[in-house]
């Protein structure tokens, strides 16, 4: 009989091996519906894995796909890790998409290279700003911020349509819910010539390094984790609760803020009303299979987005429908928490010796 | 689904290879993309462009494969989408929803050999042309229709949002039943959603329960039509035939035919014949009709219908000619004159006979 | 305002919070016992697509319903194994059920997307259906509509008066304790969630098979995401959840109706849209504030696993 026995301290062996056991099993499932479908299972893994970057503009497009990703992702860990739970990043998002379009409307007529970082600013502002809602309610009211971030991500989507639709429509685009298209100076540069890769991929990396030193190396990110691990020890050794969730929720809701930024400044270059491409969302998926850690975030990050573009191309190939990338996804996930469990049990045959 | 069909086409390939001769095999099918925004589904935007699609196969057979690709945001996703197709080999790309129009417009410059189609937006360049279609005409036949359908006087209208496509379609619904029934008023509902049956269901029950007796829609599923069935009051399609889902309600439907166009497009790309063009067709071009009318529209209704209708395919007839008055009383046409196409593209008012308000958004 | 107006607008309001008492309840328990359900809108939209594909092939809406619930609970079933006997994060899992549930229903609900279903008409209760002003719209409703309300009296009951649900809630408070009393804990949690997934499963099948009578992709809209903001905004309490509802319901209603009669709204639709989710907020912020409304309301354990070796 199989059984699971606790180990005695967590395996640091199995807190690695999780996610590529979570990868090989999402595979063989894949494998599997594939199988069912009556479809090639090669050909699927072919579109879903290798066609995705088989040349130059392929690896570009996977970067850019997971540039939001990562820099979603590196921002939640921030809370995650210290047991702070903002699940609304897909908001924080929205907003920062709004703030850095507000600075680009507003100026304009202007072509001063200040712009781009106002509107970087401007986007982590926003995403704070709207982080900041959940971090006041819970240190003040103690109100629980899953459920408040999760509201206000709704309330940021009609937020958007409403400046779309109302004082932000261009006037010259025949009603439609879209801003003017931003100008050059608003427009962040590409990184490589026939690409859309552009310097949001490097402030993703930027944002992923600071990351890794602020939780990893940083005094702070120290005692985050610990609040994270045993909130009791913390308080005895005196580290204020109410900072640990003020610095987690606001970091998630400045990189999710700048991911927004990128997003208007870059491939849309301008600010619609279909802002809800369940970036915040993904990026929870993303941080658990990069087991919060930076490095972790990077490779998840750049799977995840190998499954949506695999998606698209399984369907544009093989006639599959676009679902099966959200299959996929749940799939992962499921797989991951799963292999979890073994990084704190072991697998045993036989019975329990009493 | 997908098998059958595939089976049928490598199928009608085995029968042309049996009659054709060796050297028209060799030349290879031109492959043609298609850029869906939502599921396609049975009823709706989108199943109307994919069995448009299908007719385009079945006109053009083995000379044209097409693939397609559904349920595509339209946000940094659609200029993949619409890129893989052109660097893939796909000479022609079918991009069927505004917001792609950005995106369309920037791998259109890239790749300057394939050709570029985008459905109801504004720009359009060298390779790169958009299309639409004058749904508003099919409207303003539907407006007769419920003008002289309704005994309430009361017409409910369920609307996604209010852009001058949807504003055109109200207005000529209104324009229409006020020409043969100058006493009705319009009632609209707006959901704030292209699709979101639960809420257009709840938005054509209010507008029946304030005396509606006959509703139509500008969203994209079938409830609307549905929930008429059940309340026992007449309705309207919209994009598709939904007469299966209320047989006694749905007294006909303004439906969109983008089969010929398509046909006729990539017939021109292989002749190299095609320019970038503007195309706003109606019923004259084929690209809007009505779906079969249902019986109990009276004769002389359907004979009224029917005059209208060969007015408006033979291009004597005009559903925005003045007078056109709006809700404030101001005269925005005057009379005789006939609208022109950029007012119509910009149309932000309702006319006199909408009972329900624009909602202020500046 | 004239009675058949009122009466409508009542009727709507009833229909429209239907499902979304019927998930919110659901969830309610699980949550009592301690185990957020983050995966609503996916196990609605597995019982939906289920209710669906079952009443088109039987023809039987109530096999429909049997079989939404069943999907509801086999998605719900997965949440239980990852949370309980895995003992991993329920935000994560919740998550990756709402993903799976939704993309997995619309790639199972593809053939069924193509076809109508019949009306099932609704059942009128006789003599008190003849009530004037209310009771047409509250008696000659939907059985699924019925079934709502017993629910309610129902989970009232249960978790007020009967000794399983006291034991049921001891487990969501302190786990431990409830443990060290010899209480199943594991178990009992698991009862919980399933019967959330089936709720969830039938809050769906009441919008694919009598609703809406049909399936398409995304057809359950949020409904899940507000059904969970529901639980909170109710604060655990059933009668507030029905409250709750029907102001949601009514709220949506009354919207449409202003806009149908022609008034006119210098206030932008998508304030008044975001107004439910303000006043979760604000509801929740109420309860919290105060130690004694946390302590008396949420579940303690609410989100927290729980090893019952340790």
């Amino acid at each position: 009989m199989l059984r699971l026995e606790p180990r005695t301290e967590a395996s640091r062996l199995m807190q690695w091996c999780s996610p590529l056991l979570a990868a090989t099993l999402t595979l063989l499932a894949g494998l599997a519906i594939f199988w069912l479908l009556d479809k090639d299972p090669l050909e699927g893994l072919h579109y879903f894995l290798i066609s995705p970057v088989k040349d130059l503009y392929g690896v570009s497009e996977l970067l850019l796909k997971a540039t939001p990703l990562m820099l979603c992702a590196i921002g939640l860990a921030v809370g995650f890790r210290a047991n702070v739970w903002n699940i609304g990043a897909e908001g924080q998002f929205m907003l920062g998409a709004v703030g850095a379009s507000g600075v680009a409307l507003y100026f304009a007529e202007s072509d001063s290279a200040l712009i781009l970082p106002a509107m970087l600013l401007a986007g982590a502002l926003a995403g704070a700003l709207w982080a900041a809602i959940p971090a006041f309610l819970r240190t003040r009211f103690s109100a629980n911020e899953i459920l408040v971030s999760l509201m206000l991500v709704y309330v940021a989507q009609l937020f958007v349509s409403w400046l779309v639709f109302g004082p932000w429509r261009d006037p010259m685009g025949f009603g439609f819910p879209q801003t003017a298209m931003f100008h050059d100076a608003a427009l962040l540069p590409t990184l490589l010539d026939g690409t859309r890769l552009h310097l949001g991929f490097v402030f993703a990396l930027g944002a992923l390094a600071l990351g890794y030193v602020f939780m990893n190396r940083s005094y702070t990110g120290f005692k985050m984790r610990v609040a994270g691990e045993a909130a009791e020890a913390a308080r005895y050794a005196g580290f204020s609760a109410r900072r640990v969730i003020w610095i987690g929720l606001l970091s998630g809701g400045a990189a999710a803020g700048v991911a927004g930024m990128a997003e208007v400044a870059g491939p849309m270059g301008q600010l619609t009303d279909k802002l809800n491409f369940g970036y915040g969302f993904a990026a929870i998926i993303v941080a658990f299979v990069g087991r919060l850690h930076a490095f972790g975030i990077l490779l998840a990050s750049l799977l995840m987005a190998l499954l949506y573009i695999g998606g698209e191309q399984a369907q544009q190939y093989m006639n599959l429908p676009s679902s099966i990338s959200m299959v996929f996804q749940g799939l992962l996930l499921f797989f991951l928490l799963g292999s979890d469990v073994f990084i704190h049990y072991r697998l045993r045959i036989g019975r329990a010796r009493a | 689904m997908t098998d059958r069909r595939q089976f049928m086409l490598s199928a009608s390939a085995a029968a042309l290879a049996a009659a054709l001769p060796g050297s028209l095999l060799a030349q290879e099918a031109t492959r043609i993309g298609f850029v869906y925004v939502s599921p396609i589904g049975d009823a709706g935007w989108t199943y109307q462009h994919d069995l448009a699609r299908k007719e385009l196969e079945a006109s053009l057979g083995s000379k044209v494969q097409t693939r397609f690709v559904e349920n595509v945001a339209e946000g940094a996703d659609a200029e993949r989408v619409i890129r893989e197709f052109a660097a893939s080999g796909h000479k022609i790309v079918f991009a069927t929803s505004f917001g792609y129009m950005n995106y369309v417009e920037r791998v259109a410059r890239q790749f300057p050999n394939v050709t570029f189609l985008h459905a109801t937006g504004y720009k359009s360049g060298r390779n790169f042309g958009n299309y639409n279609a004058r749904f508003y005409e099919g409207r303003y036949l539907n407006g007769v229709i419920a003008g002289r359908m309704t005994k309430s006087k009361i017409l409910g209208y369920v609307g996604a949002f209010p852009i001058p496509e949807v504003l055109q379609g109200i207005n000529a619904f209104t324009l229409g039943a006020k020409s043969v029934n100058p006493d009705i008023e319009v009632r609209v509902i707006w959901v704030n959603s292209w699709y979101d049956p639960g809420k257009e269901r709840e938005a054509a029950m209010t507008l029946i329960s304030q005396g509606a007796d006959v509703v139509t829609q500008h969203t994209d599923s079938t409830a609307v039509v549905q929930a008429a069935e059940e309340r026992g009051v007449y309705a309207f399609g919209y994009h598709s035939d939904m007469s299966k889902y209320g047989p006694k309600a749905h007294l006909t439907a303004t439906t969109h035919h983008w089969g010929e166009f398509y046909t006729r497009t990539v017939n021109a790309v292989l002749a190299g014949t095609w320019k970038a063009e503007n195309i706003w067709g109606g019923f004259k071009d084929g690209m809007v009709r009505l779906a079969p009318l249902n019986p109990a529209i009276p004769a002389a209704v359907q004979a009224e219908v029917k005059a209208l209708e060969e007015k408006l395919t033979a291009g004597t007839f005009h559903p925005f000619t003045g007078p056109i008055v709006d809700q404030a009383g101001k005269e925005r046409l005057s009379a005789g004159a006939v609208m022109d196409d950029v007012a119509l593209g910009k149309m932000d008012f309702f006319v006199q006979g909408v009972a329900s308000r624009l909602p202020n958004t500046r | 305002m004239d009675a058949a107006l009122f009466s409508s607008i009542l009727f709507a309001t009833v229909v429209a919070g239907t499902p979304l008492i019927i998930v919110a309840l659901g969830l309610l328990v699980s949550e009592r016992a301690g185990v957020l359900n983050l995966g609503a809108e996916g196990m609605m939209a597995m019982g939906a697509v289920a209710a669906f594909a079952v009443t088109h092939s039987t023809g039987n809406p109530w096999l429909g319903v049997l079989a939404g619930l069943t999907a509801g609970m086999g998605t719900a079933l997965i949440h239980g194994v990852l949370c309980l006997s895995l003992q991993a994060n329920q935000v994560a899992a919740g998550l990756a059920v709402a993903i799976f549930g939704v993309g997995l229903s619309a790639f199972v609900g593809k053939p069924f997307e193509s076809v109508a279903l019949p009306a099932v008409p609704p059942i009128r209760i006789p003599f008190i259906a003849d009530i004037p002003l209310i009771g047409e719209a509250l008696y000659n409703q939907q059985a699924l509509v019925y079934f709502s309300w017993a629910l309610f009296w129902a989970v009232l009951w249960f978790l007020a008066r009967s000794r399983a649900g006291l034991v049921l809630r001891a487990v969501g408070e302190a786990p431990a304790s409830a443990h060290a009393i010899g209480y199943p804990v594991i178990l009992i949690r698991y009862l919980a969630v399933l019967f959330g997934g089936a709720m969830a499963g039938i809050g769906g099948a009441f919008l694919s098979v009598f609703y809406t009578p049909m399936w398409m992709e995304g057809m359950v809209a949020g409904r899940g995401w507000i059904a969970l903001a529901l639980v909170v905004f109710a604060t655990w309490r059933p009668l507030r959840v029905m409250v709750g509802a029907y102001l949601f319901g009514g709220v949506m209603i009354t919207q449409l109706f202003i806009q149908g009669s022609g008034l006119q709204i210098d206030f932008p639709a998508q304030f008044l849209s975001s107004l439910p989710y303000w006043a979760t907020i604000v509801v929740l912020v109420l309860i919290s504030r105060n130690p004694n409304a946390i302590r008396l309301n949420s579940p303690a354990s609410l989100g927290k696993p729980f090893r019952p070796e340790q």
